[in-house]
């Protein structure tokens, strides 16, 4: 509890922070800037993610399905759905376009949640493997939908979408899902979603409705991936259905593997890290003195991941950070052990 | 307070019960003996909802309490020690008898029952900010136990709680249960294969066979029962 305030004005820092250096954002070259957003996206999503995966121990692949659908939700949103709204406030101003922005990226998180509620609710009744599997489906059933509604776009993606992501909007949003995720753990009403993780059977015994719990991390976890899809929308000003596969699903897993599943610091830092490697990757694979078998590898970034993940898996399979002292001694059952080997039911 | 009628239930198609009918009064111990196998756990975990019944009622304190949420029964004041001390490995141990009062609306009277539990086990009170999968065998049944009674139930129901646990300790943890049916007046229901042990701090029991009661008395007149004796006691 005596740490209350201190994430309350961590946030505020945070948030603070981001409007500063937004203002500074023109005299950034704009590639770097892009990448910048970038990083703030995914600690967006691997954060939430983490919520779920980490946190409450269900084992979701489905993150790259919520994001899509917050990023065509928030496109449709300010593309088509924002004309009456900016007249009212008398035309594009900034107060007009901030406004609008929060009101579309609250609308993809918003839709992303339902999206979270209906999966949720039937399907984590399941557990381990068949979570995923029925996660990793819902995914690609979003992917294919959204290929075939032509209103988006269909195949040829949503484009003319405007550009309002800055980094005040995209470092504001990061920081307050670590917050929400956080205080939300850090509560005895938050603890309930560890003891999920621990054991269910124990957690019900003492009655905890083990079931409010997943679907309240599925659903809260879907909602910050929706809004980080729509900080994406607004930045690359385009989308394409098949920018949100299942490699994408795996990529933010990775994250939350990496930093060490229950480990917000941990899954943060691992966030910043693999986007800045994907990137560098790109010019690894441009150098011309290096052999032309290194270049490809470079081009090719799941071989690149896959070789990360086996040695990490070696060397710290608790994660970079590891959930902390917590996972220090703890009982030697898969169920207990978070790790990226889905625990058979 | 607890009463059984014709429970029956089933994991897939194989039924696990049959009919079990059975008898909890107020304030005493009873205790439900069998071999492996014979429903005794799903019997427990039939009453506190983690299982479905097909068939048969569960009352408690006068109420249906048949296929209600497990949540819904702890709420009621029935708290179940499951199986194989299942706690939560990843919390220290004091966050585990804290989520033990999960339900409670009284907040304020925390501290008492802390004291309480600690007095009860010492050694969980020396460990209280111990990660709970680092503490032995023995202490984690212990602290099972002691988040049972956090929830503050009027019933409590122990599953094998000398499960793997080293012969010294038993004696101390069934020392205990006596101690809380005596002192805070708590009725026990109590699954346990080492039946002698069971039949000694019980008022009441019943013998479990593949899903039926076949047997049941007065714990002193079942210890003498031949066909106890023969079955569960090592020939007596």
């Amino acid at each position: 509890m005596k740490y209350r305030h201190t994430k309350q004005i961590a946030l505020l820092v945070a948030v603070i922070l981001a409007a500063v250096a937004s203002r500074f954002s023109g005299s950034i070259n704009p590639y770097y800037l892009q990448v910048i957003l970038f990083i703030g996206i995914n600690v967006t999503l691997a954060t939430s993610l983490n919520l779920i995966n980490g946190y409450t121990g269900q084992f979701s692949l489905g993150h790259a399905g919520f994001m899509a659908i917050g990023a065509y939700a928030s496109a449709y949103l300010s593309t088509e759905k924002s004309a009456g709204i900016f007249q009212a406030l008398g035309g594009a101003n900034a107060f007009s376009i901030a406004l609008i922005f929060a009101l579309v990226l609250l609308g993809g998180g918003i839709a992303a949640a339902l999206a979270g509620l209906i999966v949720g609710v039937p399907s984590l009744r399941l557990k381990g493997d068949y979570l995923a599997i029925v996660t990793l489906g819902f995914g690609e059933i979003i992917r294919v939908l959204i290929q075939n509604t032509d209103a988006v776009g269909g195949p040829r993606g949503y484009s003319g979408i405007a550009g309002y992501t800055t980094l005040f909007w995209t470092y504001a949003v990061a920081a307050l899902t670590i917050y929400v995720v956080l205080s939300m753990v850090d509560s005895t009403y938050g603890r309930g979603f560890l003891t999920v993780r621990d054991d269910e059977v124990a957690a019900e015994s003492v009655g905890i409705n083990t079931t409010r719990y997943k679907v309240t991390a599925f659903v809260l976890g879907a909602f910050f991936a929706g809004v980080a899809g729509g900080l994406y929308a607004h930045t690359t000003t385009y989308i394409n259905p098949s920018g949100f596969d299942f490699q994408l699903s795996i990529q933010i897993v990775i994250m939350v593997i990496l930093g060490g599943m229950g480990s917000t610091a941990g899954v943060a830092f691992a966030a910043v890290l693999l986007t800045l490697l994907l990137e560098y990757l790109r010019f690894v694979a441009g150098y011309e003195w290096l052999p032309d078998l290194v270049r490809r590898i470079a081009s090719n970034r799941m071989i690149i991941f896959s070789l990360v993940l086996i040695a990490l898996m070696l060397l710290r399979p608790q994660g970079l950070f590891g959930a902390l002292p917590r996972m220090a001694g703890g009982r030697k059952t898969p169920k207990s052990q978070p790790g990226p080997t889905i625990a058979t039911p | 307070m607890l009463e059984l009628t014709d429970v029956a239930v089933s994991y897939g198609s194989i039924n696990a019960l049959h009919d079990v009918s059975l008898k909890v009064e107020t304030g005493s111990i009873v205790t439900l003996i069998g071999a492996n196998g014979a429903g005794k756990s799903t019997t427990l975990r039939a009453i506190s909802g983690l299982l479905r019944v097909n068939n048969g009622w569960i009352r408690y304190e006068d109420q249906d309490i048949t296929n209600s949420a497990p949540h819904k029964i702890v709420a009621r004041g029935i708290s179940h020690v499951p199986e194989g001390r299942m706690i939560f490995a990843n919390l220290t141990v004091h966050e585990n008898l804290l989520m033990g009062a999960y339900l409670r609306k009284d907040r304020g009277k925390l501290g008492q029952d802390f004291d309480f539990v600690f007095n009860m086990f010492p050694r969980l009170k020396e460990r209280a900010k111990q990660v709970a999968g680092t503490l032995s065998g023995g202490e984690q049944q212990m602290l099972a136990i002691g988040r049972a009674l956090m929830s503050k139930p009027r019933c409590l129901m122990l599953d094998e709680p000398s499960l793997g646990i080293a012969p010294l300790l038993v004696k101390t943890i069934f020392q205990k249960i006596t101690e809380i049916n005596q002192s805070l007046g708590i009725t026990i229901l109590l699954v346990e294969q080492n039946a002698n042990l069971a039949l000694e701090v019980s008022h009441y029991g019943y013998v479990l066979e593949t899903g039926h009661i076949i047997l049941h008395d007065k714990s002193p007149a079942l210890r003498a029962n031949e066909r106890v004796k023969d079955a569960y006691l090592g020939g007596g």
